[in-house]
């Protein structure tokens, strides 16, 4: 006997609660990047194809499982077999990973949203030196934009081994993103849908990996939103919903990202045009106003000819101003969120306003998949009953958050973004496809995909096209296979892994390798979540065995 | 007699005034790229302007109240505009130490750039650092402010949410003692078995069939 679960108010909220998860901050800053890298439109086609191939079939497939079993992820793959109760214990581990550093990103939004009600924005311009002079050093040497980022939001140090101590602002700031969270998994079910990474051999494998990891599978989340569904839902339309809108929502998010970019490169070359011309005004006394874009190649070659050794001594100072070199900037992750944009926005007008709805947008994404990702934790402890007899469900969301945030402030330290490097880089990626593949053999051959047929039937009175049946049992495990075999084989055979620190000096990035125990922890978060399988397998193998060991001298 | 001493004199100015001389500055002045279509010319009026500024600079260090316009010498003025200048003293034999005429710049720097309609991009004397003006700094930072309204916002309505779910929490706990508390448990419950929620069984619903017997009543009392 159970206590009724709560449900849905209607499958509409659900769909948005599953979209909000998914659509995240993976649509915005890479998924941009990657059309970028691999060839623009082009690389729509592996999206496309994996999406329908991998994506929505693993969707469908999540969703069945949490609608079907009705529980969190723990509780549902100890249904299917109770070997397999590590599956969903792993799922949680990565989860509770991924809340511990992705609140992080929420953090640095409110600072930039906090910060964008000043006028002039406080990263359009550099701050002055010690006496008053000229600008910050630093700031001169890298942008005002990148200034800003590094120095004042982040106060990077310069190595993962310098940790310096824990700064009060984003600290402030995390505990503000947590409670957020909190406010909106406080009441559970009822609040979350209210509103509301992911031609090359590359192109295919960054296709498939970015639908992965976009969708947000093996999380736990998507089985723990649909185990609050009805029984009689339509998972299957709302799989291929969620999955369309997050695709269009990637592609969309890439046209506004490239407009942005050509706004950014164009006001860069024509400041760099600028630069130019005034070098050459001042070193040859020119009229001022004489040297213009359009004749300006002309007269470098009049000078050139006329003044040859002063136009000498002064050309290595004369940077060749390409529009092109400029499109060609790829950035991903936060250097595209916080760099990239920012610097865009600083030169458009009424640049308050835009980045007040820029960052607001950001939160909205980041928070969406938060509340995704504690569901994902909450559901299985909520479910538990010796968690819940003992708590009420607020204060078991407290806790999850107050831990979560305690230990989130090992990413405000000055250290702290090469942590969230490692954690957004280790934690989720090999682990998901591990747990992704277990999930879809489980399922398929260990449960029955029979069985599994028969039962959606029962439950929503419609019958399994071949097409997810195939997905599901032969083409989508391979896919993950081959996948997790690449990128096994990359790991190994790149030998030592590096990250990029901040040089202050130099004001740019240099490539620094990790020390031995970054590297320890890296290893430690990988094998904490896929340990938990075969050791889950484990335990519940010995305790079987001790169980027929104390039947077997009675009967 | 006097066209020799005439040109003793200028040849002494120029020797004083030169491109790179001790205690010269140059001076660069861009007017279009500040003015657009509303730029000046730049001729002689304007470079007696300048002289006029420069002395009255001068004129405000202790000791050197006597600077004249006279005083002040330009040469080289280029296309660009941009040109050299030293400031004499009154003997006009030697030039005023550098020192000194750059701290005078410096501290009257705004009043030349606005008797020219400039700013300290479009009016430089090189080797003469402006002093930049700092940003404006409030007492409080305005981010705390914003971020400590929407701090109270969010602790407050956690608050209520916390306090209207202990409510009701209490208020489910006192109903169900007041009517008997199985049968309402049981109405409440839905089985699960193998995973399938299944109706409970209608606990409330049954009806006594008069029609059988009481176990009671078949035997018949002695």
């Amino acid at each position: 006997m159970e206590k009724a679960r709560p449900l849905w108010a209607n499958s509409l909220q659900f769909v948005f609660a599953c979209i909000s998860y998914a659509v995240g901050l993976g649509n915005v800053w890479r998924f941009p990047y990657l059309c970028q890298m691999y060839g623009g439109g082009s690389f729509l086609v592996p999206y496309i194809i994996m999406l329908i191939v991998e994506g929505m079939p693993l969707l469908y497939l999540e969703l069945a499982v949490g609608q079907r079993m009705r529980q969190g992820s723990i509780g549902a793959w100890r249904t299917i077999s109770p070997y397999l109760s590590g599956v969903g214990v792993a799922s949680v581990v990565v989860s509770f990973f991924l809340s511990m550093y992705y609140n992080v990103i929420n953090a640095w939004a409110f600072w930039y949203l906090f910060h964008s009600f000043q006028d002039p924005l406080p990263w359009s311009v550099c701050p002055l030196n010690g006496n008053h002079t000229g600008y910050d050093e630093e700031c001169e040497k890298a942008s005002s934009t990148q200034y800003f980022w590094y120095r004042k939001t982040l106060n990077i140090s310069p190595s993962l081994q310098e940790n310096g101590g824990v700064q009060w602002e984003p600290a402030l700031c995390l505990l503000l993103a947590w409670l957020v969270v909190y406010l909106c998994i406080l009441r559970g079910t009822e609040s979350t849908g209210k509103i509301e990474q992911l031609a090359n051999p590359k192109a295919w494998i960054n296709a498939a990996t970015q639908i992965f990891f976009s969708l947000g599978l093996g999380f736990g989340s998507l089985i723990a939103f649909a185990s609050y569904n009805e029984p009689s839902n339509n998972c299957q339309k709302h799989a291929i919903i969620v999955s369309l809108i997050n695709s269009f929502t990637s592609i969309f998010a890439s046209i506004v990202t490239f407009s942005i970019y050509g706004f950014k490169a164009t006001f860069n070359y024509e400041n760099c045009l600028k630069k130019v011309s005034l070098l050459l005004t001042n070193t040859f006394d020119l009229e001022d106003g004489f040297l213009t874009a359009s004749n300006l190649e002309q007269v470098k070659g009049y000078l050139a000819s006329a003044y040859p050794s002063k136009y000498s001594e002064m050309f290595p100072q004369i940077k060749n101003c390409s529009l092109e070199s400029e499109l060609d900037t790829a950035v991903q992750g936060t250097g595209l969120a916080f760099i990239v944009y920012t610097e865009a926005i600083k030169n458009m007008e009424v640049s308050q306003l835009w980045s007040v709805l820029y960052f607001f947008m950001l939160l909205m994404l980041g928070i969406g998949s938060m509340l995704g990702n504690t569901a994902a934790i909450l559901t299985p402890l909520t479910d538990s009953k010796i968690i819940s007899s003992h708590l009420p469900k607020e204060a078991i969301s407290g806790l999850v958050c107050l831990v979560n945030c305690a230990i989130g402030m090992v990413f405000t330290m000055e250290a702290g973004n090469y942590w969230f490097d490692i954690f957004n880089d280790y934690a989720a990626t090999l682990s998901l496809l591990l747990i992704v593949l277990v999930e879809t053999i489980a399922v398929c051959y260990v449960y029955g995909l029979r069985r599994f047929e028969s039962d959606l039937k029962a439950m929503t009175g419609r019958a399994v096209s071949w097409y997810w049946k195939v997905m599901w049992a032969g083409v989508s495990p391979l896919l993950i296979v081959s996948l997790f075999v690449f990128y096994l084989s990359d790991y190994i055979l790149t030998g030592t892994l590096k990250y990029q620190a901040w040089d202050a000096s130099q004001g740019q990035l240099v490539t620094k390798d990790y020390p031995a125990y970054a590297l320890a922890v890296i290893g430690l978060l990988v094998a904490s979540s896929t340990m938990c399988i075969p050791l889950a397998a484990l335990g519940t193998f010995v305790q079987r065995r001790l169980k027929r060991g104390d039947a077997d001298p009675v009967a | 007699m006097l066209w020799l001493l005439f040109f003793l004199v200028t040849a002494i100015h120029a020797e004083l005034c030169q491109p790179g001389a001790e205690n010269a500055f140059k001076v660069r002045l861009s007017i279009r790229t500040a003015l657009g279509d509303k730029a000046y010319a730049w001729d002689t009026n304007e470079e007696y302007l300048f002289k006029a500024m420069v002395a009255f600079s001068m004129r405000k260090v202790p000791n050197r109240e006597a600077t004249e316009i006279s005083h002040v010498l330009l040469c080289n003025v280029t296309q660009r505009v941009s040109f050299w200048f030293v400031v004499t003293d009154p003997s006009k034999n030697h030039t005023l130490p550098a020192v000194e005429v750059q701290s005078a710049i410096r501290m009257n720097k705004n009043r030349i750039n606005n008797a020219f309609f400039l700013n300290d991009q479009t009016l430089e004397f090189l080797k003469i650092p402006s002093t930049l003006a700092p940003p404006m700094d409030p007492s409080v930072p305005i981010w705390i402010i914003i971020f400590g309204v929407i701090f109270c916002i969010i602790i407050v309505a956690i608050a209520l949410l916390i306090l209207s779910g202990i409510w009701q929490r209490r208020r489910k706990n006192k109903e169900p003692s007041e009517v008997d508390d199985a049968e309402d448990k049981c109405e409440n419950m839905i089985t699960i078995e193998n995973g399938i929620p299944s109706d409970p069984l209608d606990m409330k619903g049954g009806h006594i069939n008069d029609a059988f017997m009481t176990e009671d009543e078949r035997l018949t009392p002695l």
